[in-house]
């Protein structure tokens, strides 16, 4: 095919284009000409079909997402704010920490081991890219039932992937979460989730300052790997007989990448780059048009000498590719020979391509020829926004109707099974055949991991400085009440901080929808957004960034709302964190926060198939109540042990805490079956030793939160009122699901 | 007393190793790849990691570096050298040790909490610890099946050239549970779990792992 050219494309200006395999609606396309004034000419066609997909350009999301930055707190804490590739939150001691969790979906679903693979690579560029060392990663996954066959294919190649990446970058895997649901069938979710830190001053942004600067583009060679990924992918919903995708799936090579970061670090610590991008959905489209628009507009670019692995691709092809482990930087000239030379140190492959103009449009040429001429602001920010039409789905109404009653244990042995049970169900059950696959300890500044409630790493070995990070999204929740359910997610994900002693400080978020085409799921995601600006807003807790996954969804079935909350806190001293469960006999056991009585959207209504019911009302000052005094007590060396109460309450955070260490505990409670198995939010489990009782009770009045004894530790089995369960059997119970599942 | 600790290319614990020795009361001293230089150390280590990929096989290309040249020639005279995880492989790989370490028997990484039995305390990195002294240290690799063929592990066994054997339930498919060997010598040792994750009760399962730093360091006072 001969090159299409700028002159080309004004000399033959009806020349027909494929837009529509592109994936650009017919009115997109209409306006791409307006802009230009003429049509585009293939590459520049390219451009923006990438960069204006759903995935790039939020189009559908847009108009809901604005309300972070109008409901936003006033804080001094955020550095960098939402629109760059992460934001930045100062932690304190001159540190400042970048943290944001992202989709990969879809290429998972397609290509499980590299889908969830290039997920972890994709973020960690993303936190890189701020300048900042990145220092753990977690994964939040979501699949379809745990016995379904197509699970047993997706979930080893998933964890294997999210695995093998992450390890060989030698960075600890802190947490995250694995539920299972039939909405996730054909659509699983993998979420992945970066932490970084840095100094204040070497935070970097993506701009390309200064007339005559050099455009960098380093790491791998680009080939012909997750062409359009992002326009074809993850912006179209799977239909059930479609052919095969597997070519815009990207393929990963963990070890270029940690080369990459090593080089990378040693660059940014030598000051050597004005501005910095990395190459991910849409690849060079994305990397030279947000440039460019970080600047003054001016860029000249030969794509000719982009470094290929397969000399065979087409312009297009090398503005699409979505080769993983490349970075675009600017760098001035007087600098860019000790660039290369630390390259060269790292055997990382560097070409100059292009240079800052003091123009307005970014030029790309192919072989002397001029194929891209555009306002890089066109392709990279102002791509179409769509205000679509919402409706709240009829579901609602009916669920709410709905009477949750599950059968509750009453007797000795109905307690024993049910609690059997719970340790054993899969969204419960152990997850270590999962979390064994990642590397926790390599740094060496892992203080909590799976299954604490939150991941908490070391950032200052002199002072002891930390960070606590959790993730948390309560689909069920969110299904019968979407506005209610994205509050209740921050608020536990905020909680889960808390028991550890850290305070919550930024919040980072991945909404994760089926189409947003249907008026009731879009419904769905405009009540979350408002429900989790609000919430927000009332918490004193900044929205850093976040990313949006639509089209979720295989034929008309949708996934549940799965809003995936990452909350994160700083603790001044991470020797005196509290741990989530305790090593000695004879300690008081008490329950912060009342329970009542609705099991609606909760494991046990779950597992016994009732989905309906009315979701709980978040209730965010009582919420933030516990959270001060959970950071007090922390302070104050009250707590001996701290747990949240979630998915599975009572029954489950007891079970974790028993088995933590080998030691038991016995409980009396009232009502025991909706004690046990309630999840009202807002609950912890905190032990203490007999001489501190009287400083618990002071601080939950002075708090305003119930507090209830429920029992003691000790022992070498779990006594709830008179059902006596040996730790043995709750530990095969709770160990022996995924081993059997998935061997 | 300096312990230098190798960079390759994917070299993931080298930072741990490095605090290690620290923590041992030694000076951890850095040693890059590319450079066929020990800079004065008096004992190396080659940290965990996936150097080049374990591309080939692990530690294949490695073996080659510029830095290994002066390496194996001061470890042939006597000097200390311990080789963890990835290490390990280097060593195998370098023929400092006999035998190669393979996939793990169930094909899946593992990182676990692994209880070990030091059997030989009388190597430059293992008479910290008393004979058959049991201790945890993290375990955490793809590629830690020991294996050799019948009359290398006879000569092993015979000369109690194994310095530690997992217990419990075989993690990996080590021939006769090995989780470490040493040369003939006792001052070349190869180890698939990583003490260096283990010198801080903060960071890691507990502090058993130190006595493998605190070891090298009485061995060169000697």
């Amino acid at each position: 095919m001969s090159l299409d050219t700028v002159a080309k494309a004004k000399a033959n200006p009806d020349t027909p284009q494929p837009f529509a395999e592109l994936g650009l609606k017919p009115d997109e396309y209409a306006s791409i000409k307006e802009i230009l004034g003429r049509r585009p000419t293939s590459s520049e066609l390219a451009m923006y079909s990438v960069m204006w997909s759903e995935h790039c350009s939020y189009k559908s999301s847009k108009v809901h997402l604005k309300q972070f930055g109008e409901k936003a707190v006033k804080t001094d804490a955020l550095l960098v704010g939402i629109g760059e590739n992460a934001g930045v939150v100062d932690v304190g001691q001159g540190y400042a920490v970048t943290f944001k969790v992202e989709s990969h979906n879809h290429p998972s679903f397609i290509e499980p081991y590299q889908g969830a693979a290039t997920g972890v690579g994709g973020i960690v560029r993303d936190i890189l890219t701020m300048g900042a060392r990145p220092i753990a990663v977690m994964d939040p996954l979501r699949f379809g039932p745990a016995d379904a066959p197509d699970t047993r294919r997706v979930l080893p190649g998933i964890v294997a992937g999210v695995g093998g990446y992450g390890n060989c970058l030698g960075l600890p895997n802190i947490g995250g979460e694995v539920v299972f649901d039939e909405t996730y069938l054909g659509n699983p979710l993998v979420n992945a989730l970066c932490v970084g830190v840095m100094k204040h001053s070497d935070i970097k942004l993506a701009k390309a300052a200064g007339a005559g600067n050099l455009v960098v583009l380093y790491g791998a060679k680009t080939g012909g790997d997750g062409i359009g990924g992002v326009s074809v992918l993850a912006s179209e919903t799977f239909e059930s007989k479609g052919p095969a995708k597997r070519p815009a799936v990207q393929v990963g090579d963990p070890f270029v990448e940690k080369v990459l970061i090593e080089c990378s670090l040693e660059i940014f610590a030598e000051d050597l780059v004005v501005g910095i991008q990395d190459l991910g959905g849409a690849g060079l489209s994305c990397a030279t048009s947000e440039l460019a628009s970080g600047g003054s507009g001016g860029m000249k670019v030969q794509l000719d000498k982009v470094p290929l692995r397969d000399p065979s691709l087409s312009p297009e092809e090398i503005l699409m590719s979505e080769s993983q482990e490349r970075m675009c930087a600017i760098v001035e000239p007087s600098k860019i020979d000790r660039f290369l030379e630390i390259c060269k140190k790292w055997d990382v492959t560097s070409t100059v391509i292009g240079e800052v103009t003091d123009g307005t449009h970014l030029e790309i040429t192919f072989n002397g020829e001029l194929i891209v001429d555009v306002p890089p602001r066109t392709v990279a920010h102002d791509g179409p926004v769509y205000n679509r039409p919402l409706a709240q789905p009829d579901y609602i109404n009916q669920v709410a109707k709905e009477v949750i009653n599950p059968p509750l244990p009453t007797t000795a042995a109905e307690i024993k099974s049910t609690m059997l049970k719970v340790a054993g169900t899969p969204n419960l059950a152990d997850k270590s055949w999962i979390t064994d696959q990642y590397d926790r300890y390599v740094q060496g500044n892992t203080i909590q991991s799976q299954p604490d409630d939150s991941g908490m790493v070391r950032i200052d070995e002199k002072t002891h400085l930390g960070v606590a990070v959790a993730t948390d999204a309560n689909a069920n929740w969110s299904y019968l009440n979407p506005y209610e359910g994205a509050k209740l997610a921050l608020a536990e994900a905020a909680r889960n901080i808390a028991t550890a002693g850290a305070k919550p400080l930024a919040v980072t978020n991945c909404l994760n929808f089926g189409s947003p085409e249907d008026p009731g799921v879009m419904w769905q995601f405009a009540e979350t957004v408002r429900g989790l600006a609000d919430g927000c807003l009332e918490m004193g807790l900044p929205v850093t960034g976040g990313n949006v996954s639509f089209y979720n969804q295989t034929g008309t079935v949708a996934i549940l709302p799965t809003p995936v909350i990452g909350v994160l806190g700083v603790i001044d001293d991470v020797r005196t964190r509290t741990p989530m469960s305790f090593k000695d006999a004879g300690l008081e056991l008490f329950l912060l926060g009342a329970t009542d009585e609705n099991l609606s959207g909760s494991e046990w209504a779950y597992i016994h198939g009732m989905r309906g019911g009315i979701a709980p009302t978040a209730d965010l000052q009582r919420e933030m109540r516990l959270i001060e005094l959970l950071v007090a007590g922390n302070k104050s060396a009250l707590f001996t042990a701290a747990h949240d109460l979630s998915q599975g309450g009572l029954a489950i955070s007891l079970i974790e805490m028993v088995l933590r260490h080998n030691v038991g505990a016995t409980i009396a409670i009232d009502k025991p079956g909706i004690s046990l198995l309630s999840e009202t939010p807002g609950r912890v489990v905190v032990a203490v030793t007999s001489a501190k009782v009287d400083e618990l009770e002071n601080l939950a009045g002075k708090h305003s939160i119930p507090l209830s004894k429920i029992g003691a530790t000790g022992g070498d089995s779990l006594v709830i009122n008179d059902a006596t369960i040996s730790l043995d059997e709750l530990r095969t119970a709770h160990t022996e699901t995924f081993k059997k599942l998935f061997g | 007393m300096k312990i230098g600790v190798v960079t390759f290319p994917g070299t993931l614990d080298d930072r741990d190793a490095a605090r290690a020795v620290r923590y041992a009361g030694g000076e951890a001293v850095a040693l890059w790849h590319d450079d066929a230089e020990l800079k004065g150390v008096d004992a190396v280590i080659l940290p965990g990691g996936f150097s080049y990929g374990d591309y080939l096989r692990c530690g294949a290309i490695s073996r080659f570096s510029p830095v290994m040249e002066p390496l194996i020639a001061a470890a042939m005279g006597g000097m200390p050298l311990l080789g963890i995880c990835n290490g390990f492989q280097v060593l195998a790989e370098a023929h400092l040790i006999p035998g190669a370490l393979t996939r793990n028997q169930h094909l899946h990484f593992l990182c676990t909490d692994q209880k070990i039995r030091i059997e030989n305390n009388n190597t430059a990195w293992t008479n910290s610890y008393t004979k058959d002294q049991e201790i945890v240290i993290p375990l955490k690799n793809g590629e830690g099946s020991y294996q050799c063929d019948d009359e290398t592990l006879k000569m092993l066994e015979g000369e109690g050239r194994i310095i530690a054997r997992y217990v419990g339930e075989n993690p990996n498919g080590s021939r006769n549970l090995i989780a470490g060997i040493s040369n003939e010598r006792g001052n070349i040792v190869g180890l698939m779990p990583h003490p260096e994750h283990a010198i801080d009760a903060l960071t890691g399962p507990g502090v058993d792992g130190l006595g493998f730093f605190t070891s090298v360091l009485k061995a060169m006072v000697k």
